[in-house]
C-alpha cells in the first residue's frame, strides 16, 4: 500500500496533463471538476496510506518508494524518490484536503473568467509541486517542489497579467523566492559534502557526526530558503503584493500550503537544528520579530486581503518561533490549523468580494452579516479561531507556541504575547468593518451606478460548502493535540517517530501551563474589547498612524534601492562593458588604424590578409620559442 | 572495415554545401529542400551515432584512422567519446532545426552552402583526435560564420563580422603556436612526429614548465571561443547582428568548441597545467557568471540580453571543468548540451519575434501574451528552462556543477550559486516587459505561433522536458569519459584533485574535516 504513495502527486499531474492537452476543450466547468477531482482522488489516496501508517507499529512508520535514478555522477546519486512518514503524510492530508476544497471554490469564485481552464491548469500544476515538495526523500526531489511552487505562485499572482500590478508582483514574488532559494542550495551543498548524500534520512543519521560548523551553516542556510519562501524578515516583502493574484490562490497558495514550506523545510531539518541550538535561537528570534512587525502592520491595512496577508505573515513568525523553540510539534500544529481558518477566511474575503462585485477596500463594506449570513458566520468562527479564544482551534496551537516559547526566553513570549493581543485586535477590527459597524457601500453603489441599486449578495453554494467544511474544522482542530495529558497528544505522539529525538522537552509544570495559558486568553479578551469599543462603538479613535500602513517603508525603502544605487550600479558596469572593456578593444583597433601610412596598407579590411599574417607571425614566433630552446 | 560513419558525419553536409552550390540560383525552394535534406540527413546519422555508442565505455570509439600527411605524423583521426558524443547530436539536431526554422530572405543559395560548411567544419572539430586536423577545422568554422554574420545580418553586421573574426583568430593563432610547439617538443622528448591527440597526451613526456606555458596558448584561444570575461565583448555583438540561425548555431554549438576545446586539450592533455591554473580559470568564470547576469539585466534589445546571458551560462560550465571533480565535468559537459538547445530555442523565439514586429528592441514590446498565448507559453517554457528551474533539462547541468565544484571550490560556488538569482531577475523583467501588460496597436496584431513554427519549436521543448526530468542516459554516456580523463589526470599530480577518483581506491575512509563522515 505505502508503495502507491506515488500516485498522490501523479493523480494532480495527470489533472494537469488533460487540462493541457484538452484545456480549451473542457472549458467550463467541466476544467474545474476535472482538476478538483484530481485532487480529491489524492486526498482519498492519502487518507488510505494515512489509515496503513497508522496501523503499523511506530518504529515502521517510514517508507521509502524510488521512482528511477534522476541525477547521478560521481560520488552524486539522486534518486527521485518519496518518502511516506507521518510528517510528509500529515503535510500531503492537509494539502490534499483543503487543496480540494478550494478548488471547488474556485470553481464557483472563476465563474465567467476567459482563462478558466487555465487557472485550473496551474492550480493543478501547483498541488503536484507541493505534494513533490511535501513527500520527497530526499533534499532535491523537495527543492523540485520547492521551485515548482514558485514559479506556479509566478503564474498565479501574474494571472491577470495585463494589470501591470499584478505582473510586477508576480516577478517580485520569484525573485525574492529566488534569494532565499540561493539559501537551500548552499544547504544542500553543505549537506553533500558532510553527509555525502541528500536523503533525509541519512541526514538524519548523520546529523550527530556533523562538525558544528557544518551544521550551524546548514541549519542557517536552509533557513535562508525558509525564508524567502515562508515570508519571513527581511524576505516577507513578496507575500502581501502576492494578493495580486485571484483569492483562492491567495488562501491556497499563500495562506495554506506554499508559504508553510519553509516551515516544513525547517521541521525535516530538526535533527541538525537539534545540534545547534544557536541557529534555534536564530530562528526563534527572526520568527518573533516578524510575528510582531506584521501583526502591528496589519492593524491599519483598509485592503481585506492585505490584512490577511500581513496576518499569514505574522502567524508564519509563530512557527518559527516554535520550531526555534526547538518545538516542532508545536510548529506543525500550528500549520494545520492555521490553514484551517485562515483558509477559511481568504476564501470569506474572496466571496466577500465577489458579493461585493470586486470591491476590497473594507472602509467600503460594513453590516454585510445582513447580506451574507453564512460567510459571515463562517468568517466569524475564523476570527475566534485566530484570536485565540477557547476553545476553537487556534487557541490550543498558539497556546502550545508560546509555552515553548516561554522556556526558550521570556523575552520572546512576551513578544509572542503581545502579538496575540495585536492579533485579536486586528482581526476584530476586520470583522468589524465587514460585517458590523454600518453599511458603506453607497459610494461603491455610485462607481457601480449601472442600475441605481446595489445590493451585496451572498454567493453561491459551491462557494459556501468549503467554507462551511472549513469552519467546521476550526472549530475542533484542536482537538488532534489537547493538552490534558499525554494520550491526547496526538499529533506529538504520531510525529513522535520523526522529530521526538529532536524535540526540546521543556519540563513545565501544570500551574505554568495555566497561568500562561490565562496570559493569553485575557490578552486575547483585550484585544477583541479594544477593537470593539474603537470600531464598533466609537468611544475612541483609531489608531492607524501611517507609516503602519506603509509596512514601516521596509518595501519602499527595498524599492528605492533597487531603483536607484542598485540599478544606477547595473547602469554602471553594463556602461563599462561598453564604454570600458569594448572600448579598449575598438580603442586598439581605431589606433591601429592611426597608425601610419604603411601599416594603413595593411589594414585592407580583407580576411584573407589578416589570416596570412597571422599565420605568418605565428609560425615565426614558433621557430623563434623553439629554436630558443627555452622549453 | 565497417561503415566510417564518423567520416560521413563531415562529408555528408561537406557535400551538401557542394551539391548546394551547383544549384541553379533562381529556385530558393529547392535550395531550402536540398540543404534541409542533408542537414537531416547528418542528424540522423548523429542519432545513429548515439544509438550505437557503447554506454559504458570510457574511450573512444568508432574510431576512423587513416594516414593523412606521413612526414609530419598527421593523420586522419577521428573518435567519439562521451564528452563529445553528445555536442556532435546536438550539432546533428540544432543545423536543420536552424535551417528550417529561420528564413534567410535572400541569396538563399550561399547562405544555405555555409550553413553546410559550417556544420561539416563544426562536426570535424569535435571529432578530431589530431591536433593539426582539429586546428583545421576550428579554423574553417570562422569562414562560413564570418560571412554568415557579414551577409545576411542586420545593420552592423559587417562591424560584428569582422570584430568576431579578429578575436578569433588572434585567439587561434596562440593556439596555433601552441600546436606546433607541442609537437616539436614532443619530437624532441620521443625522436618521433606525431600531431595524435591520444598519443601525446597519454604520453606526458612535455616539461611541467613547457607544459604549462602550453596550455595557457590553447587556453587563450579557448577563452575567446567561450567567451570568458574579459575577452567576450565580440560575443554580444556577434549574436545580435547575426541572422536567427546564425545566432542559433553560434549560442548552441560554437561557442562549445571552446568548453569542449577545455576538456579535451586542456584537462586532457595538459593536465597537471590545467591543475595549476584551474584558479585562474576559475575566477574567470564566476566573474563572467555574475557580469554577464548583471548587463544583460540592463539590455535594452531582446537578442543582446540572451546573449550576455551566455556569457553568464558559460561561466557555469568553465566552472565546473576547472573544478575537477568527476560531478561537476560531468555536469559541464551535460550544461553544454542543456544550453545549445535552451539557447538555442531562445534565440529562434527572439528571431520570430523580430519576423512579425521588426523590432528587438525591449521598449517597443509589449503584451505579447494576450494576443498570442501559446507562443508565450513556448516561450515561458524555454525561459525557466534557462532561469534553471528544476524538472527542465537547465537545472540539471546548473546543479551538478555547482554541488560537484562545492567540494573544491567553496567560496567560488557560494558566488557563481548567487548567478541564479540574477537570472531569474533578467529574464523574468525581460518577460515582463515584453509579454505582459496591455498591448499597443503595434503590439495587437502580433501573430500567434504558427503550426510548422510550433513543430520546429517541439523537439527542443521536448528535450527541455525530457533531459530535466530523465537525464540519466545522457549523464550515463557523459560520465565513464569525464572519470578516464579525471583518473589520467589524477595520476599526473602528486597530491589527488579529484576526490571522486579517490573513492574507487579507499571506501568508506574519513575524509577532510574532522567528525565529517562520508557515506
Amino acid at each position: 500500500m505505502l508503495n502507491l504513495v506515488w500516485l498522490i502527486p501523479a493523480l494532480p499531474l495527470l489533472g494537469f496533463a488533460l487540462i493541457l492537452l484538452l484545456g480549451r476543450r473542457l472549458g467550463e466547468p467541466v476544467a474545474g471538476w476535472l482538476a478538483t477531482l484530481m485532487t480529491g482522488a489524492a486526498f482519498a489516496i492519502t487518507v488510505a496510506l494515512f489509515f496503513d501508517l497508522i496501523s503499523k507499529p511506530a518504529e515502521k512508520r517510514e517508507h521509502v518508494r524510488t521512482l528511477f535514478t534522476w541525477i547521478a555522477a560521481g560520488r552524486f546519486h539522486v534518486d527521485l524518490a518519496f518518502l511516506a512518514d507521518p510528517l510528509s503524510i500529515t503535510m500531503a492530508l492537509f494539502v490534499t484536503g483543503i487543496g480540494t476544497l478550494i478548488h471547488m471554490f474556485a470553481i464557483g469564485y472563476m465563474h465567467g473568467d476567459p482563462k478558466f481552464s487555465k487557472f485550473f491548469l496551474y492550480l493543478n500544476l501547483f498541488v503536484f509541486s507541493m505534494l513533490m515538495l511535501v513527500l520527497g526523500s530526499n533534499m532535491l526531489v523537495t527543492f523540485l517542489g520547492w521551485e515548482g511552487v514558485g514559479t506556479c505562485s509566478y503564474f498565479l499572482i501574474s494571472f491577470w497579467h495585463t494589470r501591470n500590478s499584478a505582473a510586477v508582483a508576480g516577478k517580485k514574488a520569484f525573485v525574492t523566492n529566488r534569494i532565499g532559494d540561493w539559501g537551500f542550495m548552499m544547504a544542500m551543498f553543505f549537506t553533500f559534502k558532510a553527509v555525502g548524500s541528500l536523503d533525509f534520512l541519512a541526514l538524519k543519521e548523520g546529523a550527530a557526526a556533523l562538525s558544528h560548523s557544518t551544521a550551524l551553516a546548514i541549519a542557517l542556510f536552509a533557513f535562508v530558503g525558509a525564508c524567502g519562501k515562508s515570508a519571513q524578515l527581511p524576505l516577507y516583502v513578496w507575500l502581501p503584493d502576492a494578493m495580486e493574484g485571484p483569492t483562492p490562490v491567495s488562501a491556497l497558495i499563500h495562506a495554506a500550503t506554499m508559504v508553510t514550506a519553509g516551515v516544513f523545510l525547517m521541521v525535516r531539518m530538526a535533527p541538525v537544528l537539534h545540534e545547534v541550538p544557536q541557529a534555534g535561537t536564530v530562528i526563534a528570534i527572526v520568527g518573533a520579530a516578524t510575528a510582531l512587525f506584521a501583526a502591528t502592520v496589519a492593524v491599519a491595512q483598509n485592503d481585506i486581503k492585505k490584512v490577511l496577508a500581513y496576518s499569514t505573515v505574522s502567524q508564519l513568525g509563530y512557527m518559527f518561533l516554535a520550531v526555534g523553540s526547538g518545538a516542532y510539534v508545536a510548529a506543525i500544529f500550528h500549520m494545520v490549523t492555521h490553514a484551517f481558518f485562515k483558509a477559511l477566511m481568504f476564501l470569506g474575503s474572496g466571496s466577500v468580494i465577489h458579493g461585493m462585485h470586486e470591491e476590497q477596500d473594507m472602509r467600503r463594506m460594513g453590516m454585510l452579516r445582513k447580506f451574507m449570513p453564512v460567510t459571515a458566520i463562517t468568517f466569524i468562527i475564523g476570527w475566534l479561531a485566530i484570536a485565540g479564544v477557547p476553545p476553537f482551534a487556534g487557541f490550543w496551537s498558539k497556546d502550545e507556541i508560546l509555552l515553548n516559547a516561554w522556556h526558550k526566553s521570556p523575552a520572546l513570549w512576551a513578544v509572542g504575547l503581545v502579538t496575540a493581543l495585536l492579533t485579536a485586535y486586528y482581526m476584530t477590527r476586520q470583522v468589524i468593518m465587514v460585517f458590523f459597524s454600518d453599511a458603506r457601500w453607497e459610494s461603491h453603489a455610485e462607481d457601480h451606478g449601472a442600475h441605481g441599486e446595489f445590493k451585496p449578495h451572498e454567493s453561491s453554494p459551491i462557494m459556501l460548502l468549503p467554507l462551511v467544511v472549513l469552519a467546521g474544522l476550526s472549530v475542533v482542530g484542536g482537538a488532534i493535540n489537547l493538552p490534558f495529558s499525554s494520550s491526547v497528544k496526538r499529533l506529538e505522539i504520531w510525529l513522535e517517530p520523526v522529530v521526538g529525538e529532536a524535540e526540546t522537552k521543556w519540563p513545565s509544570p501544570t500551574s505554568t501551563k495555566i497561568i500562561l495559558a490565562g496570559f493569553a486568553v485575557l490578552v486575547g479578551l483585550i484585544g477583541i474589547a479594544a477593537a470593539y469599543a474603537v470600531y464598533q462603538k466609537k468611544r475612541a479613535k483609531a489608531i492607524e498612524p501611517a507609516i503602519l500602513a506603509d509596512a514601516w517603508r521596509v518595501d519602499k525603502t527595498y524599492a528605492a534601492f533597487m531603483g536607484g544605487p542598485g540599478r544606477k550600479m547595473f547602469d554602471l558596469i553594463t556602461l563599462a562593458d561598453a564604454r570600458g572593456v569594448d572600448g579598449a578593444v575598438n580603442g586598439i583597433a581605431a589606433e591601429a588604424r592611426n597608425f601610419g601610412t604603411v601599416l594603413r596598407k595593411l589594414q585592407t579590411g580583407f580576411v584573407r590578409r589578416y589570416a596570412i599574417g597571422i599565420s605568418v607571425g605565428a609560425i615565426a614566433l614558433v621557430t623563434w620559442f623553439v629554436s630558443r630552446g627555452m622549453f | 572495415m565497417s561503415f566510417p560513419l564518423l567520416t560521413s558525419l563531415i562529408l555528408l553536409p561537406l557535400i551538401g554545401a557542394i551539391v548546394v552550390a551547383v544549384l541553379p540560383n533562381s529556385r530558393p525552394e529547392t535550395v531550402r529542400v536540398v540543404g534541409l535534406l542533408f542537414a537531416v540527413g547528418t542528424g540522423a546519422l548523429s542519432l545513429y551515432a548515439l544509438a550505437s555508442f557503447k554506454t559504458h565505455e570510457a574511450g573512444y570509439q568508432m574510431i576512423s584512422n587513416h594516414t593523412w600527411i606521413k612526414d609530419w605524423g598527421s593523420s586522419w583521426h577521428l573518435g567519439i567519446d562521451g564528452i563529445s558524443l553528445f555536442l556532435v547530436v546536438l550539432t546533428g539536431i540544432l543545423f536543420p532545426i536552424a535551417i528550417l526554422g529561420a528564413d534567410p530572405h535572400h541569396d538563399h543559395k550561399p547562405y544555405t552552402a555555409w550553413l553546410l560548411l559550417l556544420e561539416a567544419g563544426v562536426m570535424g572539430s569535435f571529432l578530431s583526435l589530431d591536433l593539426l586536423l582539429f586546428f583545421l577545422f576550428f579554423e574553417i568554422v570562422l569562414v562560413p560564420m564570418y560571412f554568415l554574420i557579414g551577409g545576411w545580418g542586420y545593420d552592423k553586421r559587417v562591424y560584428a563580422a569582422l570584430k568576431f573574426f579578429i578575436f578569433t583568430m588572434a585567439g587561434s593563432a596562440f593556439m596555433f603556436v601552441g600546436i606546433l610547439a607541442t609537437v616539436a617538443l614532443y619530437h624532441r622528448a620521443t625522436g618521433h612526429w606525431t600531431f595524435d591527440l591520444i598519443e601525446i597526451s597519454k604520453s606526458q613526456v612535455i616539461g611541467v614548465k613547457s607544459a604549462r606555458i602550453l596550455f595557457m596558448s590553447f587556453a587563450i584561444a579557448f577563452a575567446v571561443k567561450v567567451p570568458l570575461f574579459p575577452l567576450h565583448t565580440w560575443l554580444p555583438d556577434a549574436h545580435t547582428q547575426a541572422p536567427t540561425a546564425g545566432s542559433v548555431i553560434l549560442a548552441g554549438v560554437m561557442l562549445k568548441l571552446g568548453t569542449y576545446g577545455f576538456i579535451r586539450f586542456g584537462l586532457e592533455l595538459f593536465p597537471e597545467a590545467s591543475h595549476h591554473y584551474r584558479h585562474v580559470l576559475i575566477i574567470m568564470a564566476v566573474i563572467g557568471i555574475i557580469y554577464g547576469a548583471i548587463c544583460a539585466t540592463m539590455q535594452k534589445d531582446l537578442k543582446r540580453l540572451v546573449a550576455y546571458s551566455s556569457v553568464a551560462h558559460l561561466g557555469f560550465i568553465v566552472l565546473g571543468t576547472f573544478a575537477l571533480t568527476t560531478t561537476s565535468v560531468t555536469g559541464s559537459v551535460s550544461q553544454m548540451i542543456n544550453h545549445g538547445v535552451s539557447t538555442g530555442a531562445l534565440f529562434l523565439l527572439v528571431g520570430m519575434i523580430y519576423e512579425r514586429r521588426h523590432t528587438r528592441q525591449i521598449a517597443e514590446l509589449g503584451g505579447i501574451q494576450k494576443v498570442a498565448p501559446i507562443f508565450a507559453a513556448a516561450f515561458t517554457v524555454v525561459m525557466l528552462s534557462s532561469i534553471g528551474v528544476p524538472g527542465l533539462n537547465g537545472f540539471v547541468g546548473e546543479f551538478m556543477v555547482l554541488i560537484g565544484s562545492f567540494r573544491t571550490a567553496r567560496w567560488y560556488v557560494t558566488v557563481a550559486a548567487a548567478g541564479v538569482i540574477l537570472a531569474a531577475l533578467y529574464l523574468l523583467w525581460a518577460y515582463q516587459r515584453v509579454f505582459h501588460g496591455e498591448p499597443n496597436d503595434d503590439n495587437k496584431t502580433f501573430r500567434e505561433l504558427k503550426l510548422s513554427e510550433g513543430l520546429v519549436l517541439l523537439p527542443l521543448i521536448g528535450l527541455i522536458v525530457f533531459s530535466g526530468v530523465y537525464p540519466k542516459p545522457m549523464l550515463d554516456r557523459i560520465e565513464p569519459s569525464v572519470q578516464r580523463i579525471l583518473t589520467a589526470l589524477d595520476k599526473q599530480l602528486i597530491k589527488p584533485a579529484n576526490p571522486d577518483a579517490q573513492e574507487t581506491t579507499d571506501d568508506g575512509e574519513v575524509v577532510e574535516g574532522a567528525g565529517e563522515v562520508k557515506k
